[in-house]
């Protein structure tokens, strides 16, 4: 285990929030197809609400913070927000669509020692990209931004979000972000909308097609480890957590109020009302999350996957229940091992034969 | 012998967790984490006050450590910090620019 890993399984351990992501805006100037953001402004924070934010994060431990949005670059204090957080210490990585960063935001990046920039990216190709976002020339921007961030030895993450409309241009964009000399990541996950409109959902790629994603070794490295079929489940196994939200990670919108994950949309506290720690430390919800162990999960407690699967409690949650399976999830498990999970087969027990189908041929 | 000016890098990330000081460089990504004496060091690394006086005010007179023996480890752990770009070194004092508020 690295260092770093032993210091976040600390903190984990710990109950320190060592990871917060703080949305400062859901402002656009895009509007992705894909997106989930309603980008109405209902009250931000202000600037001197935000660092007060800031003060109490450092001092509640958090050590990684992540700036997005929204588009950050569209609040007028931005790199003010930027240059306290650094005051403070913080380790920053700030997402964005960078269409509006030049040379010289490029510059004032790099001098304020933000650790990464991730930029989404759709496509190597402008018209794609740009129907995704529908910003005309958005493309072009993101791009020659990306050059500019290069240019100042910033390290650039490219996410690209697979979906339907650019299904066919994940290796083509790998092969621009290589001549660019930034970091390719891929995520086929398409997130219901905040207000829990599943409309969006139309957009995931058909699950047939996962293991052209999951079996492309120059996205998994890992490859034969990460597609082989689980091994037994253990008893350390069912006393496991499924991932940091609310133990050591936790979600600040723009309004100030507080959630496990960007994903799971459980109000728990606002910080406009309340002091960070005392919601961190306090909050029913928070604790509720925490509590959830692997054998407290009502169907994937006696699925196979349970150790290695993705579930992510927060899709769980806009599903129906924080303990319950997260279908997207299972079909990630499914395409990955070629092995159904236990919340499949209780589906293909009770619905109809189209959706066993691929069960009988894979199975 | 000249004085050793020492000063926190502007490219830093740095947070107390479980006593241990959490330090990480924002260029090449690579991690730390400092021990009590170190951190005492770290944390005083004001790029005005001379390394010597350091370690005389905030590690010998804390941690009851061999002045010389202390000295020597100190200046050791100080070129190491400084050959990953978490401090600045120097014969003459540093600027204000290149220090932090850290918690």
């Amino acid at each position: 285990m690295s260092l770093l890993a032993e210091m976040s399984q600390k903190a984990f351990d710990l109950g320190v929030p060592i990871s917060v992501h703080l949305d400062v805006t859901y402002r656009c100037n895009e509007r992705c197809v894909h997106c989930y953001l309603d980008h109405e402004d209902h009250g931000e924070m202000t600037t001197a609400e935000i660092k007060d934010v800031l003060d109490q994060l450092a001092e509640a431990g958090v050590f990684f913070l992540t700036f997005s949005g929204g588009e950050v670059l569209l609040r007028r204090d931005f790199f003010e927000l930027l240059e306290y957080s650094r005051r403070l210490l913080f380790n920053v990585k700030v997402k964005t669509n960078a269409v509006m960063i030049r040379e010289t935001e490029a510059q004032r990046i790099r001098a304020l020692g933000v650790d990464t920039i991730q930029i989404s990216v759709y496509s190597h190709r402008a018209e794609v990209h740009d129907a995704i976002t529908k910003l005309p020339g958005s493309f072009h921007r993101t791009i020659n931004a990306i050059r500019f961030l290069q240019q100042q030895g910033l390290k650039v993450t490219v996410a690209n979000v697979l979906m339907t409309w650019n299904r066919h241009d994940s290796d083509g964009l790998q092969r621009l972000c290589a001549e660019l000399g930034a970091h390719y990541t891929l995520d086929p996950t398409i997130t219901p909308m905040m207000d829990g409109n599943t409309s969006v959902l139309s957009l995931r790629i058909p699950g047939e097609e996962l293991p052209q994603v999951f079996r492309n070794p120059a996205l998994v490295p890992n490859m034969e480890e990460f597609c082989a079929p689980p091994k037994p489940v253990t008893d350390d196994d069912l006393e496991g957590y499924s991932c940091s939200a609310g133990h050591s990670f936790c979600y600040i919108s723009p309004y100030g109020d507080v959630y496990p994950c960007v994903q799971f949309p459980l109000p728990s506290g606002n910080i406009r009302r309340q002091k960070f720690l005392d919601i961190w430390n306090h909050s029913p919800e928070l604790n509720e999350v925490r509590s959830i162990k692997a054998r407290d999960l009502t169907v994937c407690s006696s699925c196979s996957h349970v150790s290695r699967c993705t579930r992510c409690p927060g899709l769980a949650y806009m599903e129906g229940s924080m303990r319950g399976p997260s279908s997207a999830d299972c079909e990630k498990s499914y395409y990955r091992t070629g092995i159904p999970s236990a919340n499949m087969l209780r589906n293909a027990g009770s619905a109809s034969l189209i959706q066993i189908q691929p069960l009988a041929v894979h199975a | 012998m000249p004085d050793t000016y020492i000063a926190r890098s502007s490219n830093i990330a740095a947070r107390m967790l479980a006593g241990e000081m959490m330090v990480m460089n924002s260029m090449d990504s690579t991690f730390f984490t400092l021990n009590e004496v170190a951190t005492a060091i770290w944390q005083a690394a004001d790029g005005r006050t001379p390394l010597r006086d350091i370690v005389s005010s905030r590690v010998c007179e804390q941690f009851d450590i061999d002045p010389e023996q202390a000295q020597a480890d100190a200046a050791q752990f100080v070129a190491d910090l400084a050959q990953h770009g978490i401090l600045l070194v120097s014969d003459h004092p540093l600027g204000d620019s290149a220090v932090t508020e850290e918690r």
